[in-house]
């Protein structure tokens, strides 16, 4: 007979929970030490251009002058494009999965697609962009008598809104399926349609979750690098239009990290590394006041 | 507790047995740098490699980055079309040595209905990159070709995103020719381009310029002519339109190489030569005993680069590479043969 040992019990009980703080910390240093590294690696570009760099609109590394404001303008750009493209289709995703297909073929279906959707590496993104995206929005553009240049703010956020359908939707599907359904039966039982149930009861009930899942989808296109950079236009310019070529923070450091000689010109690129962390890190924060503020008023009705 | 020990055991025998097994193999030099003469290492390593124990791996991620991995000692050699300046060379801690390989030609190509051959000035060059000729029917160009008929289509440019030698070849010439340029814009690997779109590589700028009704970029000539694109005419200093050809380029080689082997060819006083030429070069350290580099890696790494500037030279031509010129040949001798291990010369005088 196996008797359970209470000393090696509390051991293991008071270990797992140290493991457990553990990881947490650990965690926790490596974030702030990422934050940390950025900080002290930007150091010489902070002190050359201070608050200028925000606001400047050249770069340049021939004169060592460089400003990060169109990138920090196509990085929202696109980003904030692929969402609104994007934003539709999860939503619909989402309520189609969570609520009328739970079960079945169908269901089964839709859902591993969307799984394959968010696996596909970024890079197959770009290509695919490329090859079939891009010549795609070249005949638009020259129907439309705009420069063919094919690439560009638009051609990127819709790579990126594909890209970040399975975010959203997953997690949107989720938290529609948790609806109880006693609250939706009592909305049945009062002669409620299924649109009156899914608009007055569903979705204000699931309200926060499905914003926390726009909001990852957000965290993942602002990051988002390899697909971006090949469809972007690699322009280094304030974005004209939204057919205009421009560059995203990711796709400038990925462009021109490998061969930045000399300190400054590395350390600027750094401190858009370290722009884009900032930026990314208030976004999260601001979904995440929402995502409370919402959340208490659908959660407890 | 047994049964994760045995694991272990075979982990660490599995392991030690791949070990073993890469080091009776070939010897493996690393490369990386310009994308400009990839087509002709690309060929040259893998005769050599077919030919001798050794196995080649070169990345073309441009000259910049060939620079920055010399830099960080990541590879054995890097590959650059913008010799190191004196500031850059001042920054490594051990002195780096420039061995040229080929020559090279920066064309002007361009996508337009027909593939007319059209012939360009640099006045012309500097405003189209520059912004201010914006439609490929503007008069100057027009003046400059009156039997071709072009077509009202805007001018897309297409430059470089990455740090490119290419790009330092063509911007020297046009920082040469040009005085806007020059103020506006300079010279270098990375620039501040006024417009245009960025491509990666000389592939990207081919690809993009082959894929854009009306767009005009700047490409080793091989990359034009593997791809059917067609290839501006340059005026050159002595006032003749050149066709960057083998032949126009070496003309241009025509001048006083310094025995370090920096020198720049573009905007020539040869009069037929192409005015947009250049030399290619590998850099290597010069003492080749640091990271615990071992001396046979070192000699196969010398060895390889006295094979590239004599029995190489010949997969140039077929490649539309220019051959090393004599004068440069024994220049390039010179230098290798003062590559040292432990201050010991690794080839026999």
């Amino acid at each position: 007979m196996h008797y359970r040992n209470p000393v090696r019990e509390i051991y293991t009980d008071k270990g797992f929970r140290t493991a457990l703080f553990l990881s947490g910390w650990i965690v926790l240093i490596i974030v702030v030490g990422i934050f940390v590294t950025l900080i002290l690696n930007s150091l010489p570009s902070i002190k050359a251009f201070g608050w200028r760099f925000f606001v400047g609109k050249e770069w340049n590394p021939v004169l060592e002058s460089y400003g990060a404001l169109p990138f920090v303008l196509g990085t929202l750009l696109t980003s904030l494009i692929a969402l609104l493209i994007s934003i539709p289709f999860s939503f619909a995703l989402s309520i189609l999965l969570g609520e009328f297909y739970k079960k079945g073929i169908l269901s089964s279906l839709l859902n591993t697609t969307i799984e394959l959707l968010s696996g596909i590496p970024s890079i197959i993104y770009g290509f695919w962009g490329l090859f079939v995206l891009v010549p795609i929005v070249r005949t638009f553009e020259i129907k439309t008598d705009l420069p063919p240049y094919g690439v560009g703010i638009f051609t990127a956020s819709i790579i990126l809104a594909i890209m970040i359908i399975p975010y959203s939707a997953s997690l949107g599907r989720e938290v529609i399926s948790l609806v109880p359904a006693e609250i939706k039966e009592a909305a049945y039982s009062l002669g409620a349609t299924r649109f009156e149930v899914v608009r007055y009861i569903i979705i204000p009930y699931a309200r926060s979750g499905i914003f926390a899942g726009f909001l990852l989808s957000l965290g993942r296109a602002l990051g988002e690098t390899m697909a971006v950079t090949m469809v972007v236009g690699n322009a280094n310019t304030f974005p004209e239009g939204i057919f205009s070529p421009g560059n995203t923070m990711a796709s400038l450091i990925a462009n021109e990290f490998t061969e930045a000689t000399g300190n400054l010109y590395l350390s600027a690129l750094i401190e858009i590394g370290l722009v884009l962390f900032i930026i990314t890190t208030i976004l999260n924060v601001f979904g995440r006041i929402v995502i409370k503020k919402t959340g208490f008023e659908g959660g407890n009705q | 507790m047994f049964k994760f020990l045995r694991m272990l055991g075979l982990i660490g025998v599995f392991f030690g047995g791949l070990s073993l097994y890469s080091e009776g193999g070939k010897i493996e030099i690393l490369g990386a740098g310009a994308t400009f003469p990839y087509p002709f290492y690309s060929k040259l390593f893998d005769v050599y490699s077919r030919a001798y124990n050794v196995r080649i791996n070169y990345q073309p991620i441009g000259s910049g980055g060939g620079i920055r991995q010399l830099l960080n000692r990541t590879v054995d050699f890097g590959a650059t079309d913008a010799f190191m300046s004196d500031e850059e060379l001042k920054n490594s801690d051990m002195e780096i040595v420039h061995i040229p390989t080929c020559l090279g030609a920066v064309v002007i190509t361009y996508n337009l209905p027909g593939n007319p051959g059209l012939k360009f000035t640099p006045d012309i060059i500097a405003d189209i990159f520059l912004g201010k000729i914006k439609k490929w029917n503007d008069k100057r160009i027009k003046e400059v070709n009156p039997d071709v008929n072009l077509p009202n289509r805007k001018i897309v440019v297409v430059h470089r995103s990455d740090g490119s030698g290419t790009t330092f070849i063509f911007s020297d010439y046009l920082s040469r020719v040009n005085e806007e340029w020059k103020k506006k814009v300079g010279r270098g690997k990375s620039l501040k381009w006024p417009v245009g779109i960025g491509g990666k590589g000389n592939p990207g700028v081919a690809g993009l310029v082959k894929q854009m009704p009306g767009a005009i970029g700047y490409v080793e000539l091989i990359y034009a002519l593997s791809n059917n694109m067609p290839v501006g005419m340059v005026k050159n200093k002595s006032g003749k339109y050149i066709v960057p050809s083998i032949k126009s380029v070496s003309l241009a080689a025509n001048v006083h190489m310094p025995s370090d082997t920096r020198v720049s060819l573009t905007n020539t006083e040869a009069q037929d030569g192409y005015p947009i030429s250049s030399f290619t070069w590998l850099i290597v350290y010069k003492e080749q005993n640091y990271n615990g580099r071992s001396k046979d890696r070192a000699k196969a790494l010398v060895d390889l680069l006295w094979w590239v500037v004599h029995n190489g030279q010949k997969y140039a031509e077929p490649l539309h590479y220019a051959p090393l010129p004599r004068e440069a040949v024994k220049k390039a001798e010179h230098v290798l043969k003062s590559i040292t291990y432990n201050g010991e010369p690794l080839l026999s005088p």
